[in-house]
């Protein structure tokens, strides 16, 4: 097996047998990219001089005593809305064109805590927002399963590099779906920990209220491993949750016995491709055979998840993206009058048209005479699907259900028309609405040989059953390794 | 019902969202919030009357720490990403007459 096709935590294995360095490890990832990144595009920043010093480091400690984790030397990309000291940070938007942060995110602070290499920051939708990362002013990504089609998004570039070999595992966020819906679109496991759980310090802030931090890799077992390094409670994030229960990997017993499984109903109804579709029904049966419960129920509120979505996240990032003015970094417009004229013109060249439409939506909905309207009614609706969540985790441990409606869609067929693309979030926003846990779990490929993900949500802090279920249902997949077929031409 | 986004309402948002918009952009931005508000007013299916907004999923409370100094001087490295600067200060456009 090629270098490549490994999971992150069986190249780390590797590394801790000595039977392959940082290094080599660093070398195989780059190799990758020199040979892929043309076609898909998956970066807008690769470091290649700065990972190999980093990754002679960790060897270094590692061959010192020093770092012993699972994932010491494990080559990782990070999502470019995440700051890097001296590294160059986009969130691909222009604005951001020339930003260096002079600081790290906790979160990438803890993974080099434990002996991960930085390769680059990968391509996203800009700001975060939108499904298919053509929203980026630094050019579309490419799905590895079919160039032709788009990775999915807002972490898109997170997820192709994973599908492409082009790193060992990645981080992405998640604000809407933006972890779960790439993850199933390129065929890996991707998962948004509960609210909380990951630090946001030095996340670029898109709705703050909805945003999380979570691992993207080849499995479930990655997932678990990397989830264990990032729960970290972090006193620079006053939503960050001190947790106990973090040995995620506890939970990978390949035992479902006796779990119990919720469907709903809401999940399959119209609007829902029939091949995926029928994934998930043949993931429920799976669960089923290995000894869970599994059971139809009515979840209800679900088509109400979207509108209240869009004005809560739109509402939160008016006034996050209110920082980026021309003045303390970032991009500043050439000619102006004066500073307001500075301002808009600066704001107005330097986002891109969805950021701007979100931005202008936000502002209504919380201006004078409407902020009752829209933004209260929206946040009680959040209430109430909290409160729908909290009846189903009463009776289930687990919930399943599709990750997106369909598999991914060609390049160019989305932006078209932006209501009908916010309608491929719906079974994704209801979970960072409600704050829950949840990941995408590839299972199957459709007609079109493009990976289907089927979803797992749990209850707040519930982690554990979800990568226990979602374990069993990987191990007794027909399948063993859904790798894109870049990956498969070079491992067999 | 639909909701038809006047010019003074557009001019208003592009005021508060520090956005400068053509013409053009006007037109397509009445249009794409109109439709997105009629999108939206399907929440008013919904009989909230004896539901608390949620702005937080968890009981959370403010966080206090001591207001200590933890991070070293970085003023030139910050200055460094800043568009102008000038005698280690950010500088901005005038700002009064």
């Amino acid at each position: 097996m090629d270098v490549q096709s490994l999971t992150a935590v069986r190249l780390g294995e590797k590394i801790k047998k000595k039977e392959l360095s940082a290094v080599e490890a660093a070398q195989a990832a780059f190799a990758q990219i020199a040979a892929c990144e043309k076609t898909y595009h998956c970066y807008v920043t690769v470091e290649e001089e700065k990972a190999m010093e980093q990754a002679e480091q960790v060897q270094k400690k590692i061959d010192e005593g020093q770092l012993t984790g699972p994932l010491a030397g494990v080559p990782v990309a990070i999502k470019d809305n995440m700051c890097t000291k001296g590294i160059l940070t986009t969130c691909s938007s222009r604005i951001l064109g020339n930003f260096v942060p002079t600081y790290t995110a906790e979160a990438v602070k803890c993974l080099e805590k434990a002996g991960a290499v930085i390769l680059g920051k990968t391509n996203m939708d800009e700001f975060a927002m939108g499904s298919t990362t053509e929203t980026s002013y630094y050019g579309v990504t490419r799905n590895p399963w079919n160039p032709e089609h788009v990775p999915g998004g807002s972490s898109g570039g997170s997820s192709a590099a994973v599908a492409a070999g082009e790193c060992f595992y990645a981080l992405g966020s998640d604000t809407g779906g933006s972890i779960r819906q790439p993850s199933s679109f390129c065929g890996v496991t991707g998962m948004k920990p509960t609210y909380g759980t990951i630090s946001r310090y030095g996340l670029i802030a898109y709705g703050s209220s909805l945003d999380q931090i979570g691992p993207v890799a080849k499995d479930v077992a990655d997932c678990a491993a990397i989830l264990e390094i990032l729960a970290v409670h972090d006193p620079k994030d006053s939503t960050s949750v001190k947790r106990e229960d973090t040995d995620f990997t506890s939970a990978l017993t390949g035992d479902v016995k006796g779990m119990k499984v919720g469907i709903p109903r809401d999940y399959l109804g119209e609007g829902l491709d029939s091949q995926v579709k029928e994934t998930v029904l043949k993931a429920a049966r799976s669960l089923e055979f290995q000894g869970a419960q599994v059971e139809e129920f009515d979840l209800s509120l679900v088509e109400y998840a979207i509108p209240a979505y869009y004005v809560i996240a739109s509402a939160e990032a008016s006034s996050n993206l209110s920082r980026f003015d021309g003045i303390k970094y970032g991009y500043r417009t050439e000619d102006y009058e004066g500073l307001h004229n500075m301002y808009k013109k600066t704001r107005s060249e330097g986002f891109g048209e969805e950021v701007k439409r979100r931005i202008m939506l936000g502002s209504f909905v919380l201006s004078s005479g409407y902020y009752d309207a829209y933004y209260l009614k929206a946040l009680r609706t959040k209430a109430l699907i909290k409160q729908a969540f909290d009846k189903a985790f009463e009776k289930y441990d687990v919930i399943l259900g599709p990750t997106a409606p369909s598999t991914a869609p060609k390049l160019g067929e989305s932006l078209e028309d932006p209501l009908k693309m916010y309608l491929g979030d719906i079974y994704t926003v209801s979970v960072n609405l409600a704050g829950l846990p949840a990941m995408s779990v590839p299972y199957g490929i459709d007609s079109q040989g493009l990976p289907i993900g089927v979803q797992l949500i749990g209850d707040s802090f519930q982690e554990k059953k979800i990568f226990r279920a979602g374990y069993g249902l990987e191990q007794a997949r027909e399948d063993q390794d859904l790798l894109a077929p870049v990956l498969r031409k070079e491992g067999r | 019902m639909a909701n038809i986004i006047s010019d003074e309402t557009i001019e208003y948002v592009g005021i508060l969202s520090k956005l400068e918009l053509s013409d053009q952009e006007k037109e397509q931005a009445k249009k794409d919030m109109g439709r997105m508000l009629d999108y939206i007013d399907m929440l008013n299916e919904l009989d909230t009357s004896q539901v608390e907004p949620m702005s937080h999923v968890f009981p959370v409370h403010n966080v206090f720490r001591e207001d200590v100094v933890v991070n070293q001087d970085q003023r030139d490295e910050i200055l460094v990403n800043a568009p102008e600067q000038k005698d280690g200060q950010f500088q901005v456009p005038k700002t009064v007459e």
